[in-house]
């Protein structure tokens, strides 16, 4: 029942120069791949054949995730299994989690169809199982790095939703002092590290969290360092250049990193079938001698299994490990995208795989909770999203002074202001036309 | 503790450096034979070498920079004393290998990414830009960057279009960074120290053709804990007549020019900028309301140039000083071709600086030296 996913092949080179730990050779165990028994959309026009896992394994990598699901149809008759995936405690968690980001991207709809948020806003809806099955699982000094789609991934890793909601209204009161948006979230308490526009941007940033993590265990001999950095990204980027270089340096540096693909089958408008060759994502990981990963993403907790192995792969400093999330957006790309080149039948399929259902589904038929505690649940999220609006509108919106600050961290000698303020440069250049 | 170097005085061709502040070493610099002389290339060697030296979490990275000991030889020795945690060979990755660096910064290491030339930063230029520059201001401050970029920028001899172009001006019109141009050892130790220290990303230009040139350096400039101040320009030599701007290798050309000029009695002002971004326009303006003539000289393309802006800002703050209009000398508008003498055409010589000052002091003949 729990997943499982061979390590890589024994014929990996490394590097003279780059030895960092020896290869933990006593703590792998050989494992066989299996196959996966999820098929999407079988009557589909698109034939998504997104995991055909028939193929002999080249590397013995090749290997899926066996369906959770099966163990959850089969209990009608039988009683409660004793060997749960999830306590009930977590399973709160992670309801409330999903739910959180859930109600919270809805929010963020109304409030951009009010004028309240502008911008580029992208949804999560549908996707939350990634997120929640992932950040759950991390520490808060494990790092976290996203695309512009990362309302819900600075939720998850802890940032309150007021913060993020302001932040979404451009006030003082954001994450960033309204400086960043809807696409840049940082959170250096929370060790989110954005946030970024350009797609495949994020990942060398992980990785080089990743190298930091090891750095700090190599050099400057911080023992207890583990920390792990999960990159977050979605099927179109997995054809970036920036991907491949690095998911080269990852492996072949043994870093301690992530790389979770939520593929949602469309970038913007894109099929994914019709921009990518292989579409096969997790395929890509054994080319570059790490394990490739395939995972139902709108179920929690086959996504958390995958999750805790590859997060203790890295954290016991095995390297990296490239999971393709097999998911679905129910809104647009944006809330500007019309979102027209999408099936509906294609859309009403997935809506009927909502991962919060699911998991409420198994929830109940494992007798883990009662309808009023969820209820509960969501009730205290509604009002803790509602709240958050409130606070952020009724926050100010940034002084004139707050537009030349922060571009440099130590702008001194650049001119310090009478008022003991820095400018960053010679305040009449720098402003421009603004009447700061 | 920074030392500050002070400015030099020329008089009369007998250099004297002076200090301004408190509790530094005092160091006089005389031309006899017991000063002293780096090049440039050991003047990087031995900052990096201090600078990893005294904070481990400073490291190296990039292409060739360990067991080929430096594309150019920069990075000589630094394998063999810090290992290669420290000095870290990368596949041909820019993009992958500069967004590690910048992701290292955000945690708190200092990362010295060495672009093989700028030219191929270029390949990473999102990331310099859009990663380092800009996030410090999209995190409000929770996310500094102290990142260094370094590499040889500009034309060298004979590499064609694709190796010679400068990006000073790129670099330097985007808010977040701070671009550095060192010109003699002493500017490449002091600039780079500081920039490593900095806690923002610093893009520091280099010259591939300064990189063997000897410049005597004094006892303070040795010292480990030596540092320039970014920002701030150095007066390389005093003159009242015209104002020559520049950086990097040009220097070199305008100090030359500077001296054929003086035999035809123009006194020239040859400011070295040294810091492109933040531009001490303080320093500019206050030599042109002096001499009241400009000449701006730099390597790169001429539109939208490091000269347009200098220009652009004496017009605006010492316009009624100015006598005649500003001249910009700058490399042809055109991708730098191969064959020797049309390269040679393509980017400024000591005569065109000479012409342009002239003509800024309204000279097309030499005249008997006047005042």
């Amino acid at each position: 029942m729990a997943s499982t996913f061979s390590t890589p092949a024994t014929k990996l080179i490394q590097p003279p120069s780059l030895n960092f730990s020896p290869t933990p050779t006593t703590n792998r165990t050989s494992r066989s791949p299996i196959k996966s028994l999820f098929h999407p959309l079988k009557n589909h026009n698109h034939k998504l054949r997104l995991n055909k896992c028939n193929s002999a394994p080249s590397h013995g990598q090749s290997t899926t995730v066996v369906a959770v699901s099966d163990t959850v149809k089969k209990p009608k008759s039988t009683p409660t299994l004793p060997n749960l995936l999830i306590t009930k405690e977590e399973g709160l968690e992670l309801y409330e989690d999903m739910i959180l980001g859930r109600y919270f991207e809805d929010m963020c709809a109304q409030m951009y169809y009010r004028g309240k948020m502008f911008g580029f806003v992208h949804l999560y809806n549908g996707q939350e199982a990634v997120s929640t099955g992932f950040i759950k699982l991390l520490k808060q000094q494990d790092s976290v790095v996203s695309t512009y789609r990362d309302h819900v991934h600075a939720l998850s890793k802890g940032v309150p939703a007021r913060a993020v909601m302001s932040e979404l209204f451009g006030r003082t009161t954001g994450c960033c002092r309204g400086q960043g948006g809807s696409m840049h979230m940082f959170s250096k308490e929370h060790n989110l590290l954005g946030g970024f526009a350009f797609i495949g941007e994020g990942i060398p940033v992980a990785t080089g969290a990743a190298f930091t993590s090891k750095y700090r265990r190599e050099v400057l001999k911080e023992d207890d360092c583990d920390h792990v950095s999960v990159a977050f990204f979605g099927d179109g980027t997995a054809n970036n250049g920036q991907f491949f270089e690095c998911l080269n340096m990852a492996a072949l540096w043994k870093l301690p990193i992530v790389f979770v693909v939520e593929n949602n089958l469309w970038a913007i408008g894109m099929s994914h079938l019709r921009a990518t060759s292989v579409p096969e994502i997790w395929k890509k990981g054994p080319a570059f001698g790490m394990p490739g990963v395939h995972v139902d993403g709108m179920d929690v907790l086959k996504v958390r299994e995958v999750a805790k192995e590859a997060i203790n792969r890295a954290r016991r400093g095995e390297g990296p490990t490239l999971v393709e999330c097999e998911t679905y957006r129910f809104r647009g790309h944006s809330l500007a995208d019309p979102d027209e080149l999408r099936d509906p039948s294609e859309k009403s399929h997935y809506a009927t795989r909502d991962p919060i259902t699911a998991l409420k589904k198994y929830m109940f038929d494992n007798n883990l909770v009662s309808e009023a505690e969820l209820k509960a649940i969501e009730k205290k999220i509604d009002e803790l999203v509602e709240e958050a609006v409130e606070f952020a509108d009724s926050s100010p919106h940034p002084p004139r002074t707050q537009l030349l600050e922060n571009v440099f961290a130590d702008p001194r000698g650049f001119g310090i202001g009478p008022d003991g303020k820095y400018r960053c440069e010679d305040p009449k250049f720098t402003e421009g036309t603004a009447h700061v | 503790m920074l030392g500050i170097l002070g400015k030099r005085v020329a008089r009369g061709g007998i250099y004297a450096s002076t200090i301004r502040s408190q509790s530094f070493l005092f160091a006089s610099k005389n031309y006899s034979s017991t000063a002293k002389e780096m090049t440039v290339r050991d003047a990087l060697n031995s900052a990096l070498d201090e600078e990893m030296s005294a904070d481990p979490k400073v490291f190296v990275m990039g292409e060739e920079v360990g067991e080929y000991q430096g594309a150019y030889k920069i990075s000589k020795g630094l394998l063999e004393k810090y290992g290669p945690d420290r000095v870290v060979d990368t596949p041909i990755t820019e993009a992958g290998f500069t967004g590690i660096g910048v992701g290292a910064a955000y945690h708190g290491l200092k990362p010295v990414i060495e672009f093989m030339t700028f030219n191929f930063s270029m390949q990473a230029i999102d990331h310099i830009i859009n990663s380092a520059a800009k996030s410090n201001y999209m995190s409000a401050g929770q996310i500094s960057v102290p990142i260094v970029f370094r590499g040889p920028n500009g034309a060298a001899a004979g590499v064609g279009a694709q190796h010679s172009h400068c990006y000073a001006a790129w670099y330097s019109s985007c808010p977040g960074l701070k671009v550095l141009a060192p010109y003699s050892s002493e500017d490449a130790r002091g600039l780079l120290k500081a920039a490593i220290r900095d806690p923002d990303p610093v893009v520091f230009l280099e010259n591939e053709l300064l990189y063997g040139e000897s410049f005597p350096v004094s006892a303070e400039v040795l010292d480990s804990s030596f540092c320039l101040p970014i920002g701030k320009a150095k007066i390389e030599r005093e003159g009242k007549d015209v104002t020559i701007t520049a950086f990097s290798k040009m220097v070199g050309f305008s100090l030359q020019a500077a001296e054929i000029l003086a035999k035809e009695g123009i006194s020239a002002e040859v400011i070295n900028l040294r810091s492109i971004r933040p531009l001490d326009r303080s320093t500019i303006n206050a030599s042109v309301r002096k001499t009241n003539r400009l000449v701006t000289v730099e390597e790169g393309f001429p539109q939208h140039g490091v000269g347009a802006e200098i220009c652009a800002s004496v017009v605006e703050d010492s316009f009624e000083y100015l006598d005649a209009p500003v001249e910009r000398i700058t490399g042809s508008d055109v991708p730098t071709p191969y064959a020797a003498n049309l390269e040679r055409m393509a980017f400024p010589q000591i005569e065109d600086i000479v012409r342009a000052a002239k003509r800024a002091c309204h000279r097309s003949v030499p005249m008997a030296a006047v005042a």
